[in-house]
Protein backbone atom coordinates (compact mmCIF):
# COMPACT_ATOMS: atom_id res chain seq x y z
CA UNK A 1 0.00 0.00 0.00
CA UNK A 2 2.24 2.50 1.02
CA UNK A 3 4.72 1.69 -2.62
CA UNK A 4 1.32 2.19 -4.46
CA UNK A 5 0.37 5.72 -2.44
CA UNK A 6 4.07 6.70 -2.86
CA UNK A 7 3.90 6.76 -6.89
CA UNK A 8 0.75 7.87 -7.25
CA UNK A 9 1.54 11.09 -5.13
CA UNK A 10 4.24 11.24 -6.76
CA UNK A 11 3.68 10.73 -10.56
CA UNK A 12 0.96 13.16 -9.37
CA UNK A 13 3.79 15.97 -7.73
CA UNK A 14 6.41 15.59 -10.65
CA UNK A 15 3.55 15.42 -13.53
CA UNK A 16 1.82 18.73 -11.95
CA UNK A 17 5.79 20.30 -11.56
CA UNK A 18 6.13 19.64 -15.53
CA UNK A 19 2.93 21.20 -16.48
CA UNK A 20 3.73 24.26 -14.06
CA UNK A 21 6.74 24.62 -16.28
CA UNK A 22 5.28 23.89 -19.74
CA UNK A 23 2.06 26.15 -19.70
CA UNK A 24 2.39 29.31 -20.73
CA UNK A 25 -0.24 31.05 -18.79
CA UNK A 26 0.47 31.81 -15.20
CA UNK A 27 -3.16 30.88 -14.07
CA UNK A 28 -2.39 27.25 -15.36
CA UNK A 29 0.54 26.99 -13.38
CA UNK A 30 -0.85 28.26 -10.29
CA UNK A 31 -3.06 25.43 -10.49
CA UNK A 32 -0.20 23.16 -11.36
CA UNK A 33 1.57 24.52 -8.14
CA UNK A 34 -1.69 23.48 -5.92
CA UNK A 35 -1.93 20.52 -7.02
CA UNK A 36 2.57 19.67 -6.47
CA UNK A 37 1.58 21.19 -2.76
CA UNK A 38 -1.56 18.76 -2.60
CA UNK A 39 0.58 15.97 -3.33
CA UNK A 40 3.19 16.76 -1.22
CA UNK A 41 0.98 17.05 1.91
CA UNK A 42 0.12 13.48 1.04
CA UNK A 43 3.38 12.35 0.80
CA UNK A 44 4.10 13.83 4.21
CA UNK A 45 0.96 12.19 6.24
CA UNK A 46 2.73 8.91 4.50
CA UNK A 47 6.15 10.38 6.52
CA UNK A 48 4.29 10.75 9.80
CA UNK A 49 4.28 14.49 9.78
CA UNK A 50 0.60 14.77 10.15
CA UNK A 51 1.11 18.75 11.65
CA UNK A 52 3.10 19.94 8.60
CA UNK A 53 0.54 17.94 6.23
CA UNK A 54 -1.98 20.03 7.65
CA UNK A 55 0.14 23.43 7.37
CA UNK A 56 0.59 22.45 3.70
CA UNK A 57 -2.32 22.54 2.74
CA UNK A 58 -3.49 25.78 4.79
CA UNK A 59 -0.51 28.01 4.44
CA UNK A 60 0.70 26.92 1.06
CA UNK A 61 -2.18 25.78 -0.81
CA UNK A 62 -4.34 27.83 1.02
CA UNK A 63 -3.02 31.23 1.83
CA UNK A 64 -0.05 32.05 -0.81
CA UNK A 65 -1.72 30.27 -3.60
CA UNK A 66 -4.86 32.51 -2.91
CA UNK A 67 -2.72 35.18 -2.74
CA UNK A 68 -0.85 34.48 -6.12
CA UNK A 69 -3.72 33.98 -7.95
CA UNK A 70 -5.44 37.06 -6.64
CA UNK A 71 -1.87 38.85 -7.97
CA UNK A 72 -2.70 37.14 -11.61
CA UNK A 73 -6.21 38.55 -11.30
CA UNK A 74 -5.49 41.78 -10.22
CA UNK A 75 -2.66 42.10 -13.15
CA UNK A 76 -4.38 40.81 -16.29
CA UNK A 77 -1.51 39.28 -16.72
CA UNK A 78 -1.73 37.25 -20.31
CA UNK A 79 0.03 34.51 -21.62
CA UNK A 80 3.58 34.99 -21.96
CA UNK A 81 5.28 35.95 -25.18
CA UNK A 82 6.88 32.74 -26.76
CA UNK A 83 10.60 32.16 -26.02
CA UNK A 84 13.64 33.20 -27.75
CA UNK A 85 16.65 30.88 -26.27
CA UNK A 86 19.86 30.41 -27.83
CA UNK A 87 20.82 27.08 -29.08
CA UNK A 88 22.82 25.96 -26.48
CA UNK A 89 20.03 26.19 -24.09
CA UNK A 90 17.60 24.89 -26.24
CA UNK A 91 19.81 21.63 -27.29
CA UNK A 92 21.57 21.76 -24.27
CA UNK A 93 19.07 22.29 -21.81
CA UNK A 94 17.19 19.18 -20.76
CA UNK A 95 20.16 16.69 -21.27
CA UNK A 96 21.62 18.34 -18.89
CA UNK A 97 19.14 18.38 -16.50
CA UNK A 98 18.91 14.67 -16.91
CA UNK A 99 22.56 14.38 -15.85
CA UNK A 100 21.88 16.54 -12.77
CA UNK A 101 19.10 14.47 -12.05
CA UNK A 102 21.02 11.57 -12.47
CA UNK A 103 24.03 11.97 -10.81
CA UNK A 104 22.33 13.62 -7.48
CA UNK A 105 19.68 10.39 -7.71
CA UNK A 106 23.18 8.09 -7.88
CA UNK A 107 24.75 9.72 -5.15
CA UNK A 108 21.11 9.75 -2.86
CA UNK A 109 21.21 5.97 -3.70
CA UNK A 110 24.94 4.91 -2.01
CA UNK A 111 24.70 7.39 0.85
CA UNK A 112 21.71 6.60 2.10
CA UNK A 113 21.71 3.31 3.88
CA UNK A 114 18.96 0.55 1.67
CA UNK A 115 18.02 -0.50 5.20
CA UNK A 116 15.97 2.36 5.62
CA UNK A 117 12.67 1.96 4.28
CA UNK A 118 9.19 4.14 4.67
CA UNK A 119 6.58 2.40 6.21
CA UNK A 120 3.07 4.43 7.14
CA UNK A 121 2.80 4.36 11.05
CA UNK A 122 6.37 3.56 11.94
CA UNK A 123 7.36 7.35 12.83
CA UNK A 124 4.37 8.80 15.27
CA UNK A 125 6.38 11.62 16.34
CA UNK A 126 4.83 14.62 14.06
CA UNK A 127 1.55 15.11 15.88
CA UNK A 128 1.26 19.15 17.20
CA UNK A 129 1.88 18.24 20.81
CA UNK A 130 5.54 16.83 19.95
CA UNK A 131 6.17 19.76 17.79
CA UNK A 132 4.90 22.41 20.05
CA UNK A 133 7.24 20.87 23.03
CA UNK A 134 9.96 21.35 20.78
CA UNK A 135 8.85 24.40 19.40
CA UNK A 136 8.62 25.99 22.56
CA UNK A 137 11.46 24.58 24.66
CA UNK A 138 14.95 24.14 21.91
CA UNK A 139 13.60 26.62 18.98
CA UNK A 140 11.97 29.27 21.11
CA UNK A 141 14.75 31.76 20.07
CA UNK A 142 14.00 31.46 16.41
CA UNK A 143 10.13 30.95 16.63
CA UNK A 144 10.21 34.73 18.82
CA UNK A 145 12.14 35.76 15.98
CA UNK A 146 10.11 34.38 13.22
CA UNK A 147 7.12 36.91 14.72
CA UNK A 148 9.84 39.83 14.06
CA UNK A 149 10.23 38.62 10.51
CA UNK A 150 6.27 38.47 10.28
CA UNK A 151 6.51 42.49 11.58
CA UNK A 152 8.92 43.37 8.63
CA UNK A 153 7.08 41.91 6.20
CA UNK A 154 3.72 43.57 6.92
CA UNK A 155 5.61 46.42 7.29
CA UNK A 156 7.49 45.91 4.13
CA UNK A 157 4.23 45.35 1.99
CA UNK A 158 2.28 48.34 3.50
CA UNK A 159 5.17 50.82 2.38
CA UNK A 160 5.04 49.30 -1.07
CA UNK A 161 1.86 49.42 -1.75
CA UNK A 162 1.70 53.27 0.04
CA UNK A 163 4.63 54.18 -2.74
CA UNK A 164 2.04 53.03 -5.49
CA UNK A 165 -0.83 55.39 -4.30
CA UNK A 166 1.35 58.09 -4.71
CA UNK B 1 0.63 -8.53 -5.46
CA UNK B 2 2.49 -9.29 -1.85
CA UNK B 3 5.36 -6.94 -2.85
CA UNK B 4 2.83 -3.93 -4.11
CA UNK B 5 0.64 -4.02 -0.70
CA UNK B 6 3.75 -5.17 2.17
CA UNK B 7 6.94 -3.39 1.22
CA UNK B 8 7.91 0.06 2.31
CA UNK B 9 9.14 2.39 -0.23
CA UNK B 10 13.24 2.77 0.49
CA UNK B 11 13.79 6.65 1.78
CA UNK B 12 16.15 7.38 -1.09
CA UNK B 13 13.23 7.64 -3.26
CA UNK B 14 11.84 9.86 -1.07
CA UNK B 15 14.84 11.93 -1.81
CA UNK B 16 15.53 11.20 -5.47
CA UNK B 17 11.74 12.91 -5.97
CA UNK B 18 12.89 15.81 -3.56
CA UNK B 19 15.77 16.20 -6.10
CA UNK B 20 13.51 15.90 -9.34
CA UNK B 21 10.88 18.29 -8.37
CA UNK B 22 14.07 20.57 -6.88
CA UNK B 23 15.70 19.72 -10.53
CA UNK B 24 12.09 21.05 -12.34
CA UNK B 25 11.81 24.14 -10.02
CA UNK B 26 15.20 25.57 -11.09
CA UNK B 27 14.99 25.10 -14.51
CA UNK B 28 11.29 26.69 -15.21
CA UNK B 29 13.37 29.84 -13.51
CA UNK B 30 15.98 29.63 -15.78
CA UNK B 31 13.41 29.29 -18.85
CA UNK B 32 10.54 31.57 -17.34
CA UNK B 33 9.97 35.00 -18.35
CA UNK B 34 6.62 35.90 -16.68
CA UNK B 35 7.76 37.49 -13.44
CA UNK B 36 5.16 35.60 -11.80
CA UNK B 37 5.86 32.52 -12.58
CA UNK B 38 9.13 33.48 -11.82
CA UNK B 39 8.06 33.70 -8.47
CA UNK B 40 6.09 30.10 -8.34
CA UNK B 41 9.00 28.22 -9.63
CA UNK B 42 10.61 28.95 -6.30
CA UNK B 43 7.89 28.08 -4.52
CA UNK B 44 8.69 24.77 -5.98
CA UNK B 45 12.17 24.80 -4.74
CA UNK B 46 11.11 25.45 -1.67
CA UNK B 47 8.82 22.54 -1.12
CA UNK B 48 11.22 20.10 -2.83
CA UNK B 49 13.46 21.17 -0.06
CA UNK B 50 10.88 20.66 2.84
CA UNK B 51 10.15 17.23 1.10
CA UNK B 52 13.90 16.12 1.96
CA UNK B 53 13.98 17.72 5.79
CA UNK B 54 10.73 15.51 6.25
CA UNK B 55 12.50 12.63 4.69
CA UNK B 56 15.79 13.02 6.69
CA UNK B 57 13.31 13.85 9.74
CA UNK B 58 12.18 10.55 9.27
CA UNK B 59 15.32 8.61 8.80
CA UNK B 60 16.75 9.91 12.17
CA UNK B 61 13.08 9.64 14.04
CA UNK B 62 13.52 13.18 15.42
CA UNK B 63 11.21 16.02 14.78
CA UNK B 64 13.53 18.57 14.27
CA UNK B 65 13.25 18.58 10.29
CA UNK B 66 9.41 18.92 11.10
CA UNK B 67 10.24 22.38 12.96
CA UNK B 68 12.66 23.46 9.98
CA UNK B 69 9.96 22.77 7.36
CA UNK B 70 7.69 24.72 9.75
CA UNK B 71 10.33 27.80 9.60
CA UNK B 72 10.48 27.16 5.83
CA UNK B 73 7.08 27.69 5.68
CA UNK B 74 6.66 31.08 7.77
CA UNK B 75 9.37 32.61 5.39
CA UNK B 76 7.61 31.47 2.29
CA UNK B 77 4.96 33.54 3.17
CA UNK B 78 6.57 36.66 4.19
CA UNK B 79 8.38 36.09 0.64
CA UNK B 80 5.33 35.76 -0.71
CA UNK B 81 3.81 38.82 0.80
CA UNK B 82 6.84 41.25 0.33
CA UNK B 83 7.62 39.89 -3.24
CA UNK B 84 3.87 40.09 -4.95
CA UNK B 85 3.84 43.67 -3.23
CA UNK B 86 7.69 44.51 -4.84
CA UNK B 87 5.80 42.83 -8.51
CA UNK B 88 2.72 45.27 -8.25
CA UNK B 89 4.88 48.09 -7.41
CA UNK B 90 6.77 46.88 -11.01
CA UNK B 91 4.16 46.63 -12.76
CA UNK B 92 2.75 49.60 -12.22
CA UNK B 93 5.88 51.46 -12.86
CA UNK B 94 6.76 49.90 -15.87
CA UNK B 95 3.32 47.94 -17.08
CA UNK B 96 5.08 45.07 -18.05
CA UNK B 97 5.70 41.79 -16.48
CA UNK B 98 8.09 40.37 -18.75
CA UNK B 99 11.62 39.84 -16.68
CA UNK B 100 12.99 40.37 -19.86
CA UNK B 101 12.10 44.10 -20.13
CA UNK B 102 13.03 44.91 -16.51
CA UNK B 103 16.51 45.26 -17.06
CA UNK B 104 17.16 48.90 -15.44
CA UNK B 105 20.11 47.80 -13.39
CA UNK B 106 21.97 46.56 -16.16
CA UNK B 107 23.21 50.06 -18.04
Amino acid sequence: MDLILFFLLAFVAVGCAINLVLQSHPISSAISLIGVMVSLAGLYLLLGAEFIAAAQIIVYAGAIMVLFTIVIMLLNSGKEAPGRMNNLSRFLGLPLLLVMVGLLAMVLVQVVPPTQEVKFGNFTGGGPADLGMLLFTKYVLPFEATSVLILVAILGAVVLALKEMD
Amino acid sequence: MDFLTNSGVPISWYLILSAILFAIGASGFLIRRNIITVFMCIELMLNAVNLSFISFSYMWRQVDGHIITFFVMVVAAAEAAVGLAIILTIYRNRRTLEIDQINALKN
